[in-house]
């Protein structure tokens, strides 16, 4: 029993149950899933469906996270990513084309890898403090998306392209594939691989890593390429599934939502260990909260308030200190230098 | 000496961590006016008893009472308004703040409400000329001076507070011989002054130097408090131990087991950094351990470190004769099979969210390459063979390394570089912090590897510990080689000279 409180997915497994649990007392039909047309239809899809892209950008913000830093542009690569992609294919004269989507596809891929490396060059090798060093592109990053659509808002009408956002396969959303997809990838690379060893221990004791001869630099540029991937990816998703892609408001405030699902997961923000499974939890989390709001109806002024109390709440419950001071208990009291000694049991 | 009245006692102390009993019905007097050494190897519960005392940990049982009444310490900060004053082992200033800030701070001198800096800087520098006999700009960050120096302040921030308790955790492990005279004639100055002091080290010739009384602690119990000057030396150590020492006695040398025609694995010419190191030329060969003596800066850490790579040198070059090429990076040095024990156990040693296996296999790990990887089986085999080869404490492999005591923290990192099967192992303080039996397992060790044909590089700022395990000696003095000693002419007193010149 106590095994069970101590392991780290207890926290986060407990949240995501009680908001799912609230929302089948408040609408008793919450679970239930229609097939219409060969898709599958309900709430718990529209979870996995609309939460998609945040759990990719959670991911790949996992493991930035464990090497000791963090990356805030990810918002805008998600929209130079759907702005890009856009405008490749509006310019086409087939828009349905495969080939023009497989080329605006890759175009996207490449350009979001290079935005990662970009992140990942400056705080390797420049000695910028990893949230400064993402500010940049994280500011520049909606000027470029704009700069890309000139401003406007582009619509697509290509049902291929709408495919990657909203298409179905074996009766589930498309994206979803991506991103389990993703997930396994990134879960055997980095823990049948000593990838996830190398990470934690350069979030952990860079110096120590660098004397160990681990090639620190490389990995932080790997993770941050990876973070950009993810996050590009996502604009993907994002912007086929309105078929439109905005560069003022796509990704908008995602990089908070991302770091929060993070959070939420386990993985310290002072780096070393991470928890991948946690981070997917996390944004999956984050997305019942939105969905949520917007079902019980809560009035659009005040659903920031309302998201901002429940996060405080899902924070202090993963809070040790909170839970302690809640619990009281006299005999077995826990100072300050214990805490640390006690988690990752 | 007030004999009556204990001004501390502990009593029935137990204390459990996950997995891990290090404290168990331990007590503890202290009287005013006197020094108390608390004794015992690595794990044996020192520390631990002192962080109960200053309330890092809470007790799961025992009490403690102070004058007389009883106390519950909730927190370091409540230690401190009550009296108990700490110096811990690992020095716990901030590096980037000054000298004054780090005394004064979170009992800044105000003025209107603001910090009177004017006031701060001068009352700091006279608390270090007066106290300490320290002159420094105290206006200066506190990276920019020695470790020593650096333990100095600590103290000097102690005192800065009323305390009628000052606990003292291994002050003098980076001390030069001068410096430690300096803090016992402090620590004497405080005794006479009513002051009851609870000193921890791990040098003999400490502890009967300054200490009235000794309280022992082995495995996390209690063996027996004296007074020093009753209890003999011997006995001191047997019971720390816990068995009869053969340890303590001068390993045997091998009869020169080092031949002229042994393969140099690596050869310094001209070897140099601006500032740090002058030049110096410097061979080693296949299984002999070279040591380098010196007192404290006199440049024996950079000497190691150029030779793993660890800094650049901006003159000369370092030729690895057998291996081929240089060692320019660490991870070059690596693949040439040169290993290095840093003196920083904390910073650039361990990797305390690891677990003692993860650690452990790190090194070999990156020489691999990511995708490579070593089986979890044969990890666990490693990590328990290793464990057990060098008598690791708790021999749990999945235990997280930052909960480990110093000494066991610093055989995961011997391990570390056991396992990557060096030609050139550099151990740069390898026992520091470390008590007696686990120093001498650890020479041992290194004699032991020498046989088989590795060759050490080892750094140490105990001579006693450099003369015994080296095959030759290269002597420092102000960031220059100035002798190198060998063979039959490797005595205290030759090297002594050396170090002193003249």
């Amino acid at each position: 029993m106590n095994r069970m409180f101590r392991h780290h997915l207890f926290w986060p497994l407990a949240i995501l149950a009680a908001l799912l649990l609230f929302n089948l007392f408040y609408s008793p039909d919450f679970f239930n899933i229609v097939m219409r047309n060969g898709h599958m239809y309900g709430s718990l899809i529209d979870i996995l469906n609309f939460g998609a892209p945040l759990v990719l950008v959670a991911i790949g913000m996992t493991l930035v996270i464990a090497t000791k830093g963090i990356d805030l542009s990810v918002g805008s690569i998600v929209a130079i990513a759907g702005a890009l992609a856009c405008l490749t294919i509006s310019r086409g004269t087939d828009q349905n084309a495969l080939s023009l989507v497989l080329s605006a596809v890759g175009l996207t891929v490449g350009l979001s890898f290079f935005l990662g490396a970009w992140n990942g060059f400056l705080v390797a090798t420049t000695g910028i403090q990893p949230i400064i060093a993402t500010l940049i592109l994280m500011v520049a990053g909606r000027g470029i998306a704009q700069l890309i659509t000139s401003g406007q808002i582009i619509t697509v009408t290509s049902d291929t392209y709408n495919y990657i956002g909203n298409g179905a396969l074996a009766a589930l959303p498309f994206s979803i594939f991506i991103v389990a997809a993703i997930y396994l990838i990134v879960s055997l690379l980095t823990r049948k691989t000593a990838l996830g060893l190398f990470i934690e221990s350069v979030g952990c004791n860079p110096q120590a890593s660098r004397l160990i001869g681990i090639r620190s630099r490389l990995i932080i540029i790997t993770v941050y390429m990876f973070c950009g991937l993810c996050a590009g990816i996502a604009g993907l998703i994002l912007s086929s599934n309105v078929a439109s892609a905005d560069g003022n408001n796509a990704g908008l405030w995602y990089e908070l939502d991302a770091i929060l699902a993070v959070v939420i997961g386990g993985t310290s923000l002072n780096g070393g260990r991470f928890y991948l499974t946690g981070t997917v939890i996390g944004a999956l989390i984050i997305q019942t909260l939105t969905t949520t709001i917007y079902m019980i109806g809560v009035p659009p002024e005040i659903t920031l308030v309302v998201k901002a109390f429940v996060v405080l709440t899902v924070c202090l419950i993963q809070s040790e200190v909170f839970r302690k001071k809640v619990v009281q208990r006299w005999k077995t009291r826990r100072y300050p230098a214990e805490r640390e000694v006690s988690r990752h049991v | 000496m007030n004999q009556d009245q204990p001004i501390l006692q502990m009593s029935g102390i137990h204390k459990r961590f996950p997995g891990v009993k290090v404290l168990s019905d331990v007590r503890f007097r202290l009287f005013p006016g006197e020094v108390h050494a608390l004794m015992g190897e690595n794990g044996a519960g020192k520390s631990t008893l002192i962080k109960v005392l200053t309330g890092v940990y809470s007790t799961d049982e025992g009490s403690i009472t102070l004058e007389g009444k009883p106390l519950v310490v909730r927190s370091p900060l409540e230690a401190q308004s009550i009296g108990i004053s700490t110096v811990y082992q690992e020095v716990n200033l901030c590096p980037n703040l000054t000298v004054a800030e780090n005394i004064f701070i979170g009992s800044e001198p105000l003025i209107f409400g603001r910090i009177n800096w004017k006031e701060m800087n001068r009352k700091a520098e006279t608390l270090l000329r007066d106290r300490l006999q320290l002159n420094i700009d105290v206006k200066l960050p506190l990276e920019n001076y020695s470790v020593a120096v650096q333990q100095l302040v600590a103290i000097a921030r102690s005192l800065n507070v009323s305390a009628k308790v000052l606990i003292l955790d291994e002050p003098t492990s980076s001390l030069d011989r001068g410096e430690v005279e300096q803090l016992f004639l402090i620590m004497r100055k405080l005794q006479r002054e009513g002051l009851a002091i609870l000193f921890v080290t791990h040098f003999l010739d400490q502890v009967y130097e300054i200490s009235d009384r000794i309280t022992i602690l082995r495995n996390g119990e209690f063996v027996g408090e004296y007074m020093a000057d009753e209890l003999p030396r011997i006995e001191l150590v047997s019971k720390m131990i816990g068995r009869e020492l053969q340890m303590l006695e001068r390993i045997p040398k091998g009869a020169d087991n080092v031949s002229p025609q042994a393969g140099i694995i690596a050869q310094a010419s001209g070897l140099g950094r601006k500032g740090v190191i002058e030049p110096f030329d410097l061979a080693i060969r296949q299984g002999e351990v070279v040591g380098l003596a010196g007192l404290l800066g006199s440049g024996r850490t950079e000497v190691a470190r150029l030779f793993f790579g660890a800094d650049r040198p901006d003159q000369g070059k370092l030729e690895l004769p057998i291996a081929g090429g240089t060692a320019a990076s660490p991870r070059q040095a690596l693949e040439k099979g040169i290993a290095f024990c840093s003196e920083n156990r904390k910073t650039e040693g361990i990797v305390g969210d690891l677990t003692v296996r993860e650690n452990m296999i790190l090194a070999i790990q990156a020489r691999r390459g990511w995708f490579k990887t070593i089986s979890r089986k044969r990890q666990d085999e490693l990590a328990l063979e290793y464990i057990k080869l060098l008598n690791i404490n708790p021999s749990n492999p999945e235990q997280l390394v930052r909960n480990l005591s110093g000494g066991n923290q610093q055989k995961v990192i011997l391990a570390r570089w056991l396992l990557t099967q060096p030609q050139l192992l550099i151990l740069d303080e390898p026992t520091r912090g470390i008590d007696v039996g686990t120093k001498a397992e650890i020479q041992k060790l290194v004699m032991s590897l020498s046989e088989e044909g590795m060759a050490v590089l080892f750094v140490s700022s105990e001579l006693e510990e450099v003369l015994r395990v080296s095959d030759r000696i290269a002597v420092l003095r102000d960031r220059r080689i100035v002798k190198e000693i060998a063979d039959q002419e490797i005595n205290q007193h030759n090297v002594m000279q050396a170090i002193a010149g003249g």
